[in-house]
């Protein structure tokens, strides 16, 4: 497939110019955002004492930056987001596993398991400070608990989801259960694992930023709340935008 | 009872909230060794449900089954079992589908993949190991589930359809191969199908069923000459005349 047709080259490059095109006007549209606050800021039409500017973020960054606070604040909340993400997977895979393993232990849970999920976890922190204490591990927990539920369902209905065929194929080869778990289910539940890993890690940084507003002395949840408690807003909008570069980072990493 | 394969006034029903299913009832059947037999008849009529009960896969509510003397979980008889679809797993290459059934039986030793290589080389698949499931012909891919069969040297084989989900050119030549692979290889094979041109040109006795509950209809021994292929008997002057028999027997009185 060496000698490409002229009809294929136009094509090939008339989508190359629809992928620059396309990348060229996201970057401007954030340029002219950018640019249309800095000038609001400076002709008054926004109050930068309020809504902060872009210069002004420039300089609290780079002196965060040169004390290296910005990164230690970070670093912990990607440790800790790291963390109770290896536990939802962990947890998730295997509860998931013994639901399949067990359909009458499916049945039973499978209500609590509904109304888990829906529970406004953010709104259980205050009371997991007052059980497990205000410390890291709360956070942790915080992580774990809004991502965990929806995953282990969604992993559970995969595994039922399979092919009786295929499970037939592997007892017709003298297969045990253990064995369709390992050479059907998992492997095919793949996709769905990755699908699943790139919403639960958004999920726990989700909540481990609420974690950290209520019980936390480091990290960048703990930023947000000092911030707009001293008025800081340069470092809140900062921690924003970072919170959703780090977002992107995680998810480009777990993709 | 010294029958290679014996059914003895076996019934099975399936359950359900809505009441029960019998799939059969009372049915016998013996199968010698070394017979092609296909088992055609209404579609629903039970014929998959019969290959399960052989293989052991479900367990007849009434009567016994005896494969080489003994119930099947029992026997040292081995079954291959060949399911309408090939089941390759996409995730896995060719040569890793094929083993499925040493992993699983946690037999693959030097002996076993070296007769798996050969298989691959003399069913035409040489070359095509590291290759994924979805990259093959529909006819290379029933072939690769036939050698996953093969390399646990069954004695008994039972082909559910597996031909029916093949266009019809692929479905007659794939037919003709898998035949003539089986019988060189010296087995026994139950043919399960719908179609009776196919069973007519497969088995060397062709069974029919009523619809359900499954019984034994006719049990008709065909009798070409040995040696002619799948392909060559449906040109055979016998073949129509064996096609309205079973045709008649098929529509039945019922």
């Amino acid at each position: 497939m060496n000698n490409i047709s002229a009809a294929q080259a136009a094509y090939l490059s008339g989508l190359k110019r629809h992928r620059q095109r396309v990348r060229g006007f996201r970057l401007l549209i954030f340029i002219l955002l950018v640019i249309l606050w800095e000038l609001a800021a400076r002709t008054g039409v926004l109050d930068d004492f309020i809504f902060s500017s872009p210069v002004r973020m420039y300089h609290t960054f780079m002196g965060m930056a040169a004390d290296g606070s910005i990164f230690r604040h970070t670093g912990i909340t990607l440790a800790e987001t790291l963390a109770s993400f290896f536990f939802v997977v962990l947890f998730s895979l295997l509860l998931a596993m013994a639901l399949w393993w067990n359909r009458g232990l499916y049945e039973i849970l499978e209500p609590y398991l509904v109304v888990l999920n829906s529970l406004p976890k953010s709104a259980m922190a205050p009371v997991l400070i007052v059980w497990l204490g205000s410390n890291p591990k709360t956070i942790v927990v915080t992580g774990i608990l809004i991502a965990v539920f929806g995953s282990i369902l969604t992993l559970t209905v995969s595994f039922q989801e399979a092919d009786p065929e295929q499970i037939k194929l592997i007892y017709t080869l003298k297969g045990s259960k253990w064995d369709v778990l390992r050479k059907v289910l998992l492997p095919r539940s793949v996709p769905v694992l990755i699908s699943q890993m790139k919403v639960n890690i958004g999920l726990c940084l989700v909540g481990v930023i609420i974690g950290e507003f209520l019980a936390a002395d480091a990290g960048l949840g703990y930023l947000i709340i000092y911030g707009s408690q001293v008025f800081r807003w340069g470092a809140v909008v900062i921690e924003v935008s970072n919170r959703k570069k780090e977002c992107n980072l995680y998810l480009s990493v777990s993709f | 009872m010294d029958s290679f394969l014996a059914l003895n006034h076996v019934s099975y029903a399936y359950h359900s909230p809505q009441g029960e299913l019998p799939a059969m009832t009372d049915l016998c059947l013996s199968i010698e060794k070394g017979e092609f037999v296909s088992i055609v008849g209404p579609s629903g009529c039970g014929k998959s449900t019969l290959l399960s009960l052989i293989c052991g896969l479900l367990k007849p509510e009434e009567g016994s089954i005896l494969v080489g003397g003994h119930p099947p979980d029992e026997s040292d008889v081995k079954i291959g079992y060949m399911l309408q679809k090939d089941h390759l797993f996409e995730w896995r290459n060719i040569f890793k589908n094929v083993c499925l059934g040493l992993e699983i039986q946690k037999a693959q030793t030097p002996d076993s993949l070296a007769y798996t290589t050969q298989l691959l080389k003399s069913y035409g698949l040489e070359g095509f190991e590291d290759v994924r499931p979805s990259e093959l012909s529909g006819g290379m891919r029933q072939r690769a589930a036939l050698i996953r069969t093969m390399t646990l040297h069954p004695d008994l084989l039972l082909l559910d359809e597996p031909f029916s989900a093949l266009d019809y050119q692929t479905r007659l030549e794939v037919c003709d191969d898998i035949a003539m692979i089986i019988k060189e290889a010296g087995k026994t094979a139950v043919l399960v199908t719908h179609d009776l041109s196919e069973a007519i040109s497969f088995g060397n006795r062709v069974i029919v069923l009523s619809s359900r509950p499954a019984r034994v209809k006719a049990d008709i021994r065909l009798s070409f000459d040995e040696g002619l292929s799948p392909l060559k008997r449906r040109s055979d002057q016998q073949f129509y005349q064996y096609f309205n028999l079973i045709w008649e027997e098929l529509k039945g009185h019922e």
